[in-house]
Formats: C-alpha cells, structure tokens, sequence
C-alpha cells in the first residue's frame, strides 16, 4: 500500500527527495509528464480527455513533514537539534529519531521519575534543553556519524489497527502523505480537464513549494489535499471539533490562510450529496494548507481545501480511517468529472 | 455623500463574504467606469481612461469588514465562531450580528464564573433565536457582520465598518467628479483586506500599475488616554509616512504632500506603529510598484462605533482629483 511507504519514507521539510521519489516511482506510467522544480516540487501532468479547451486544474499535496535539524554536537556526543515545522515539545522526551542521510537511529533524553521532583513533572522541558542521544561518547565520536545541519524525522512504523469498522491505521506524517497518496490514486483516472499533481515541498514552513509550484502552473482551479486536524476525542464540555474521524473528508471553508472559494466548496458538497459520499465541513479558523498560497498565485487562482481527518497530527504518531481517505480519493474523482460542466455553468 | 455612506457601511460583507456590499458598489458606479471587471478573488476593478499617455493608476479601498465565522452550532442551537479579521473581544458582548441572508443574532457571555471579567472569545457564543439545534445547524461555516446603523452628528459621522466602507465612498465620489485626467485610472474595491491584504495582492498583480494609491482608515490618537499618535479627526487627510508593513514611497508621499499645499487643502502626516493597508500589498507586487497612502482619522477603530470627520472625507475626495488631475512624475 502506497500510503504506509510514503508515512514510513523520511521528509522533513527541504529534505523531501525520498518521498519525491516514491511518489515518481508510482505515478512514471500513469502520467504524461513529470517534472521536478528547484525548490523540489514534483509536478506530474496528466493531459484531460474531451474537448478542448480543457480547464488547468492543479491539486496540491505536500511531500515534506514536520522533523528536526542537528544544530549543535556536544562535549558527551549528544546532539541538540531544533524542529523543522510546528512540534510541541510536550510530545518529545524519550521519542525516537531518525537522522541523517545514514538514517541514523536516536533516542530523545528524557530524566528518570526516580530523579525528578514531583513539580518537576509538570514543568515543559524547552526545546533547547533537550538533546538526541545517539549512543555516542564522545563529540569526535559523534561527528564521524553526524553533521550540524543533518535532518531528523520521528522513527515510527506503519500499522493497522482495527480491520473493521473505520479501518484505522497509525503511522507518521500523515500530514500530508495521506494527501500525496489521494494525489498519486487520481492519476489512475481519466479526466476531462487538464490535471498537474503537484507534490509540494516545504509546506511546513510556510507553504514555499506551492507558492512557486502555482507560479509555474498558472492553473484555472486548485485543490489542496491534506492531513488535518481531528480532535474528536472526548471533552469535557459541548463545544467542537474540527473535524471527526470516520464521518468523511473534511472540506475547508476558511482557515488561517484563505476563505476557500464558494463556488468550489458548493461542487464539492454538490457531488458528495449526489453520489452520497460521506463529508463533513471542516471547523473554520485554524491552521492552513497550501491552498493558502496558491489563491494568492499571479492574479489570484479559485482554491479549495479538501482533508483526511488525522488524530495527532504533527505528533510521533497519529490515527487515520481508511473510509475517510477512499471517500477522498471518490470525492475528488467525481468532482474532477463534474468539474467543467459545473464551472461554466 | 452622506446617504452613500450610509448606505456603504451598513451593507453586510464580512471578508471573503463581499457579494452584497460589491453589487452595491457596482451599482453605483457601472454608470460612470469605461470598464468594470470582477477579478478571481472577487475584487471590483473599475477603469476610468485617461485621455493622454499618463501613468496608469491604482487607487484601492477595502469592501470587507471585520466579522465572525460561525465555528460550531451546539446542541441546543446556540452558536461557536472564530474571528474574520482583528476583532476586540471586549467590543462583542450585547452587539447584533447579522447573516448574509439578514437572519440576525445577539453575541452574549457564558454565564459562568468567569463572567464579571473580560471576556474570552471562546466563552462567548451568538443567539439566533433558534429552539433547537436542526433550525441552527446550517449556519456552520457562514460569516456574520455586525448590525449598527449609521448615525449622522454633523460635522461627524458614526457607523459599523467606516473601515473602510468610508474609503469606498470616496473613491465612488471621485469618479462621480473626475473629468479630464491624462492617467489610465483603476478604481480597486478589494476583497479580504482585513485577513491579509489578499485582494490588494492579486489585483495589483492584475492591473500592474505604474503606482498604486491605498485609501484606508487610520487610527485618530485624540481621545483620552490614547496612544501617543499624531492623527487627529478634522486636521485633514493622512499622508501615510509609515506603518506596521510599508514605508511609503517618498515620491507618492511628495506627490500627495505638494498636491496638498497647491490646491489649499489641510492635511496630517501619518506615522503608524502597528497596522498596515492594501498599500502594503500594492507596493510588492511583481517587480514592486510605488505605493502610498491616504488615511482617514478614524475613532475607535475596529469596533462597531466607528467615527469620522465629514471634513475629511471631502479633502481626501479633493486630494485625490488633484492628484489625478496633472502628469504625475516621481
């Protein structure tokens, strides 16, 4: 399955080539044309059936994930590290890590609760006061292994969890491989507008691969697909979650960085009603997708956002369905066939 | 004008909801453009044709409005929302919210422990009157603007959304008045200012002008108490020197400043510490364009309240045909 090697392949953000790769690897004889850019896009084109001339539809998914650098190697052969991309450092201590070109594995420090005072437990330990041990013992020994400056991504495994029902998965990254997954799976169709997968890099950071990747394209409609958040676990009161698992793809209305356009948004639910796919509307206000810069493209692109609900995202692990990521993939197939006769009209 | 104004700013358009306020715009205007064209974000560009070889011209003012976006319809109907824009949380409570269908609501405070003190936006919630959650449960994801009329105290003017509703009006009145002019001028009534300059930014790309002209509300620091700014209501138009995102060319800034002692007209320099205007985007699109400001003082901005000096209002509208009137040369 394509999703578990593209949540297992290693890519922090300006470090996606191996995702870049899978993903070539899937889509070399599905499509007409595949190109990378210099900021590590891959973009594939799939030439549309049917009348000319066709709409330039591009949807985006983000090959890179949040991770970590190697900023500092220390007297005792531990390396300091920052994160690439938004990680709570709640979630770090005794986390493993992968490192470096060599995929080096590492442990995150952690103090023994033998050690630790009892408020000490409840203090967050910062960022920089944390290290990744990587058996080293000493800085010259550490050095043969690693530079200042390598990436680190979290060293987790995927893995089914229930076989019925939701038919969830867990794994890493899936924000966003879930979304280059749907991605790659549309190029098995046959549509009648031009498509541009873009694989975008570096979104994590402040969506710099669709930026440019929009500037190239130049496309009529976009689609951002994505991982996002779902906080559907119980609360203590009735207020929301942004998304629920299992009840469906979740479409943007707004986020942080765009109001989705009302003529896409209504397509989609238009489809999903009509082909009774199931859909939820993702809560508006937080967080952002690419779409956030591809909107914004030369004079401005008609986008969209369209989401896979994931538990625990940026997290060493996080819970996906299966249902929702299938109805994503039916959702945006149907809605790339629909698509010219309901834009014109 | 006044009408106008009143008109302008008590139209429902939350940012990235500005339909209504935009076929109102047009209304007013397809009479008098040589070309009107709504871009892909929903910007309304309106072309007045120059007669002889000018510059071409952008002059821009924000449609939308700051607002909620409903974020959650509990189970008794009751309604969750996020901010659309720089909302001040404490400006929230007992105000009426309306829909773009014109269903309106009250913002009202959990009744919790919490509630003698300052409010947080997350303990607050809109009442539509609805008995249930099924009569509410459509409205997740839909904005509200804010309900206020327009009150007329002569000299001043109080209203919802004179940010930037008020520089919509001006603009609306220059083109009512431009006769000859040499300069190819595009009259900008952008979206999604107050999330993120965003319709400024796809329309500068648009048009690609020579230079581009923000007209925009700014703070006015003459009330008690206030921040120690210089912008004073009825002491003219505000020529933007700085703000939280731009420095002004100094070229526009010259342009505006010399326009204004020529032809008579009062006028205030700007420095703003925070805060920025379409200006911000204009001046970064493509290769980058000249960009300036004129700012209206404006009192309690980014609340429902909203006050003006009608004094002002009609120097920035005689600053402007000023400008638009002679060659421009930087």
């Amino acid at each position: 399955m394509l999703l578990e090697k593209l949540s297992n392949a290693f890519g922090p953000s300006g470090c996606e080539h191996e995702v870049r790769s899978l993903v070539a690897q899937a889509l070399r004889e599905k499509v007409d044309d595949l190109q990378s850019d210099a900021l590590g896009n891959l973009i594939a084109f799939k030439k549309g059936v049917g009348p000319e001339p066709r709409l330039k539809v591009m949807v985006d998914a983000h090959t890179d994930e949040v991770g970590f650098m190697v900023t500092r190697i220390d007297k005792n052969g531990s390396l300091g590290f920052r994160t690439v991309g938004g990680i709570d450092s709640r979630l770090l201590l005794a986390k493993r890590i992968v490192i470096g070109p060599k995929r080096l594995p590492g442990v995150i420090l952690a103090p023994p609760i033998h050690l630790t005072k009892p408020e000490q437990r409840k203090q967050v330990i910062e960022i920089d006061q944390l290290a990744i041990d990587i058996g080293a013992t000493s800085q010259d020994e550490a050095k043969e292994l690693v530079q200042i400056g390598d990436y680190g991504a979290f060293d987790t495994r995927f893995q089914a969890l229930t076989g019925e029902g939701l038919r969830t998965v867990k794994g890493k990254a899936f924000d966003d491989r879930v979304g280059c997954a749907a991605a790659v799976a549309l190029a098995d169709g046959d549509y009648p507008i031009d498509l541009y997968l873009s694989f975008s890099a570096q979104e994590e950071v402040g969506l710099r691969g669709a930026r440019v990747a929009a500037f190239r394209i130049e496309p009529d409609v976009a689609f951002a697909l994505e991982g996002t958040i779902c906080d559907d676990t119980p609360k203590q009161q009735d207020v929301s979650p942004t998304t629920r698992l299992g009840m469906g793809p979740a479409i943007y209305v707004m986020d942080r960085t765009f109001v989705a356009d009302k003529r896409l948004v209504r397509l989609l639910i238009e489809t999903a009603e009509e082909s009774k796919i199931l859909y939820q509307l993702r809560q508006p206000g937080v967080g952002g997708t690419d779409a956030g810069a591809i909107h914004l493209s030369k004079a401005g692109v008609p986008s969209v956002a369209v989401a896979v609900p994931c538990r625990y995202i940026h997290a060493p692990v996080g819970v996906l369905s299966l249902n929702d990521y299938d109805n994503l993939v039916t959702l945006m197939r149907k809605t790339l066939q629909a698509l010219p006769e309901k834009w014109a009209a | 004008m006044k009408d106008l104004i009143k008109k302008l700013t008590e139209a429902y358009g939350p940012s990235g909801h500005e339909e209504q306020i935009r076929e109102i715009i047009r209304g007013e205007i397809a009479p008098l453009a040589d070309d009107l064209r709504v871009d892909t974000l929903g910007n309304l560009i309106a072309l007045k044709k120059g007669t002889d070889g000018g510059k071409k011209i952008m002059l821009a003012a924000h449609m939308d409005e700051i607002g909620l976006i409903i974020s959650y319809v509990d189970e008794k109907g009751f309604l969750r929302f996020q901010p659309v824009g720089g909302i001040n949380v404490m400006t929230l409570s007992g105000g009426r919210v309306q829909f773009a269908d014109g269903t309106v609501g009250v913002v009202a405070p959990e009744k919790g422990p919490e509630f003698q003190k300052e409010p947080e936006l997350s303990k607050l919630y809109i009442d539509i009157g609805a008995t249930n959650h099924d009569e509410a449960k459509d409205r997740l994801g839909q904005a509200v603007g804010f309900v206020r009329p327009f009150a007329d105290l002569g000299k001043r003017i109080v209203a919802k959304a004179f940010d930037d509703r008020i520089s919509c009006a001006i603009l609306i009145q220059v083109l009512r008045q431009l006769g000859h002019t040499p300069h190819e001028v595009y009259f900008v009534f952008s979206v999604q200012e107050e999330v993120g300059l965003r319709g400024a930014h796809t329309s500068a790309y648009g048009v690609a002008p020579d230079l581009g002209i923000a007209v925009d509300i700014t703070i006015a620091a003459d009330t008690p108490e206030a921040r120690k700014l210089a912008m004073k209501l009825g002491a003219g138009p505000c020529i933007k020197v700085m703000d939280g995102r731009m420095l002004a060319h100094p070229g526009i800034k010259d342009l505006l400043i010399n326009t204004a002692k020529a032809a008579s007209i009062p006028y205030q320099l700007e420095v703003l510490d925070r805060g920025t205007t379409d200006a911000a985007a204009i001046q970064l699109a493509r290769s980058g364009v000249p960009a300036g400001c004129i700012s209206i003082a404006c009192r309690y901005a980014h609340t429902q309240s909203e006050m003006v000096d009608m004094d002002d209002v009609e120097n920035v509208v005689k600053l402007l045909l000023a400008v638009l009137e002679k060659p421009i040369d930087l």
